[in-house]
């Protein structure tokens, strides 16, 4: 400090510093409050039987209040590197939210169809029409069989992320 | 310790202890309001009484409404609907309310930008009616919510996912933001608090503010004149009613205000009583469900504009995304008006029929302002998609162009 400083600026340096650190702390405390909950982190794991879909049918299961699209694709539909293979079946499974603003897109014949802006994602849940910016999400999930569980991270879960981002 | 006498009446009491009489003084009977204006300028009024009926109709719903996501659709369609006395009253007061709010903020925000009470010392009353027109959106939207029911629900999350568009941090702020990885019970309940207190108290502070940015650069006039204030008030208060140009704001430029509000009043609560539907999306009476998405989602009225520049943008432009370049138009359509004060290069001040250029721009501007409110309803295919991509691109361009009018202008008329 120089030497012009006197006592009252000293106290008002003291006064900011208690301020300044307490200021800092009440907003880490405020920004914490409005996080997810640990009851909401901990968020459950949902188990999905494939074997029972239809070809070309589409369904949506719920996992952490979101929903989850799983089709069995057809011979027509192709094969795409985000394809889930169990056995000789090819699976697409997305989180059925639309990357553009987070409507859920309706399966209309061969594609989901976003009625919020118009967004379309085909088959592969890639983006083919309107202002998506990237494909549907994959969610992380995990393979015992032909069923699926949603939540955990199994090594076809990470390959097929390390596919997609290729 | 100051001397005080023994008082004669209340008044003087008050007087004595208070300064009554100067207050009064200062802001009513000496706070001087031009002679030559309009209806256009009972708005103010008409925005502080109608926000007066949100605060009171609103106290009364709060008394039922529960914001849980298991109670929050019930206590709203049932509770308060079908069992408060009056519940319905004062819902449907509410939602009339709120969306003939934003009407009238328009029309006060087209009559300033039309008669240029913006700028030359004015930015500060536009920028603190911005930062209204900005809390009033915030109220609306969180306010939207708490019926939860599909649009509720829907709007919602499109809304706090817009936030994923932010640079770096997106993803975690929208989930700090909702309090849950999707929209869900934290989400409400935050909401509710923003909607009935933090947003209410600031949008008062708020108010505070843009009548106090009144007092040094006076409220402007009808063919813009400038004149001195003070002159203009002794002549009025030596007798010369007449010959000044200025009147008090109480009682006489506010009985004329209240023959305004009276008409607007009758009007309002007409549409309470026999048009409260046009509040009341019929969607929103299904209860929320985040596993279906409405078919067709749209915001209220007033936001319809701002939501077709966000997706007017529905194909990726020369390596841009579509997504991105539809965040940016909407943070565009959103800030703009914030700076329109500097984006008007012209010196002086006058109603925009004396500067002809800028009143084509004016026109313009409100007609393709009707367009995207037209479109932003309608499902977003077809030749829809287009119009709503060119009236997104039009409104950026009237704003890019409106210092070249301004200038051009100002250039004609010698100004500059």
């Amino acid at each position: 400090m120089s030497n012009e400083t006197n006592r009252r600026d000293f106290l008002g340096y003291s006064f900011a510093a208690v301020a300044a650190v307490g200021g800092a702390a009440s907003l880490v405390g405020m920004k914490q409050a409005w996080d997810p909950l640990p009851s909401v982190l901990a968020g459950g794991f949902t188990d999905v039987e494939l074997s029972g879909l239809k070809a070309g049918n589409p369904v949506t299961v719920e996992w952490r209040g979101k929903p989850i699209f799983l089709l069995k694709k057809t011979a027509a539909m192709g094969e795409a590197p985000r394809d889930l293979i169990i056995g000789s079946d090819r699976f697409t499974v997305a989180i059925g939210l639309c990357t553009h603003l987070g409507c859920i897109p309706a399966w209309k014949k061969d594609k989901w169809k976003c009625a919020c802006h118009g967004g379309e994602f085909d088959a592969n849940a890639t983006q083919t029409f309107g202002p998506p910016p990237r494909p549907l999400d994959l969610p992380p999930f995990s393979v015992k069989g032909t069923s699926i569980t949603l939540g955990e991270e199994g090594p076809e879960f990470k390959k097929i992320a390390a596919a997609m981002m290729a | 310790m100051a001397k005080f006498e023994k008082a004669n009446s209340v008044g003087e009491w008050l007087d004595q202890r208070l300064n009554t009489t100067t207050f009064n003084k200062v802001m009513m009977t000496e706070y001087w309001i031009p002679k030559d204006i309009n209806f256009l300028w009972a708005m103010g009024v008409l925005l502080a009484t109608t926000f007066g009926i949100l605060i009171i109709s609103g106290i009364f719903l709060m008394m039922y409404y529960k914001p849980d996501i298991g109670l929050a659709f019930d206590s709203v369609n049932y509770t308060i609907m079908q069992e408060v006395a009056f519940g319905w009253l004062f819902r449907h007061m509410h939602g009339v309310a709120a969306s003939v709010i934003f009407l009238i903020i328009y029309i006060h925000m087209f009559t300033g930008i039309y008669y240029g009470s913006y700028k030359q010392g004015r930015e500060m009353i536009w920028i603190s009616g911005m930062l209204l027109f900005m809390t009033f959106s915030a109220a609306g939207f969180s306010g939207y919510m708490l019926p939860w029911g599909q649009m509720s629900y829907w709007a919602a999350m499109v809304i706090t996912n817009l936030f994923g568009g932010v640079p770096v941090i997106g993803d975690a702020l929208v989930v700090w933001i909702r309090g849950d990885f999707n929209v869900a019970d934290a989400t409400l309940t935050r909401f509710f608090m923003l909607h009935v207190f933090l947003l209410p108290v600031t949008i008062m502070g708020i108010i505070g503010l843009h009548f106090y940015t009144l007092r040094i650069p006076h409220v402007n006039n009808q063919s813009s004149e400038e004149f001195d204030f003070d002159e203009e008030a002794e002549k009025y208060l030596a007798g010369n009613k007449k010959e000044s140009k200025v009147i008090p704001f109480w009682p006489v430029f506010i009985s004329k205000d209240l023959a305004v509000l009276g008409i607007f009043l009758i009007f309002y609560f007409y549409l309470v009583f026999f048009h409260y539907n046009f509040a009341m999306d019929p969607v929103n009476f299904d209860p929320a469900d985040n596993m279906v998405t409405p078919a067709h989602i749209y915001p209220e009225w007033y936001f319809l504009w701002s939501y077709e520049v966000l997706r007017g943008f529905f194909f990726d432009i020369a390596g841009f995304k579509a997504f991105d370049i539809g965040l940016i138009a909407f943070a565009f359509a959103n800030g703009i008006f914030l700076v329109l004060p500097w984006l008007d290069r012209d010196p002086a001040i006058l109603p925009a029929h004396q500067r002809p250029l800028f009143f084509i721009w004016f026109w313009v501007l409100l007609a393709d302002l009707i367009v995207l409110t037209v479109y932003g309803k309608l499902p977003p295919t077809g030749t829809n998609a287009w119009v709503g991509f060119f009236a997104a691109v039009a409104f950026i361009v009237i704003f890019l162009v409106l210092p070249i009018v301004t200038k051009i202008d100002a250039k004609r008329r010698g100004s500059l």
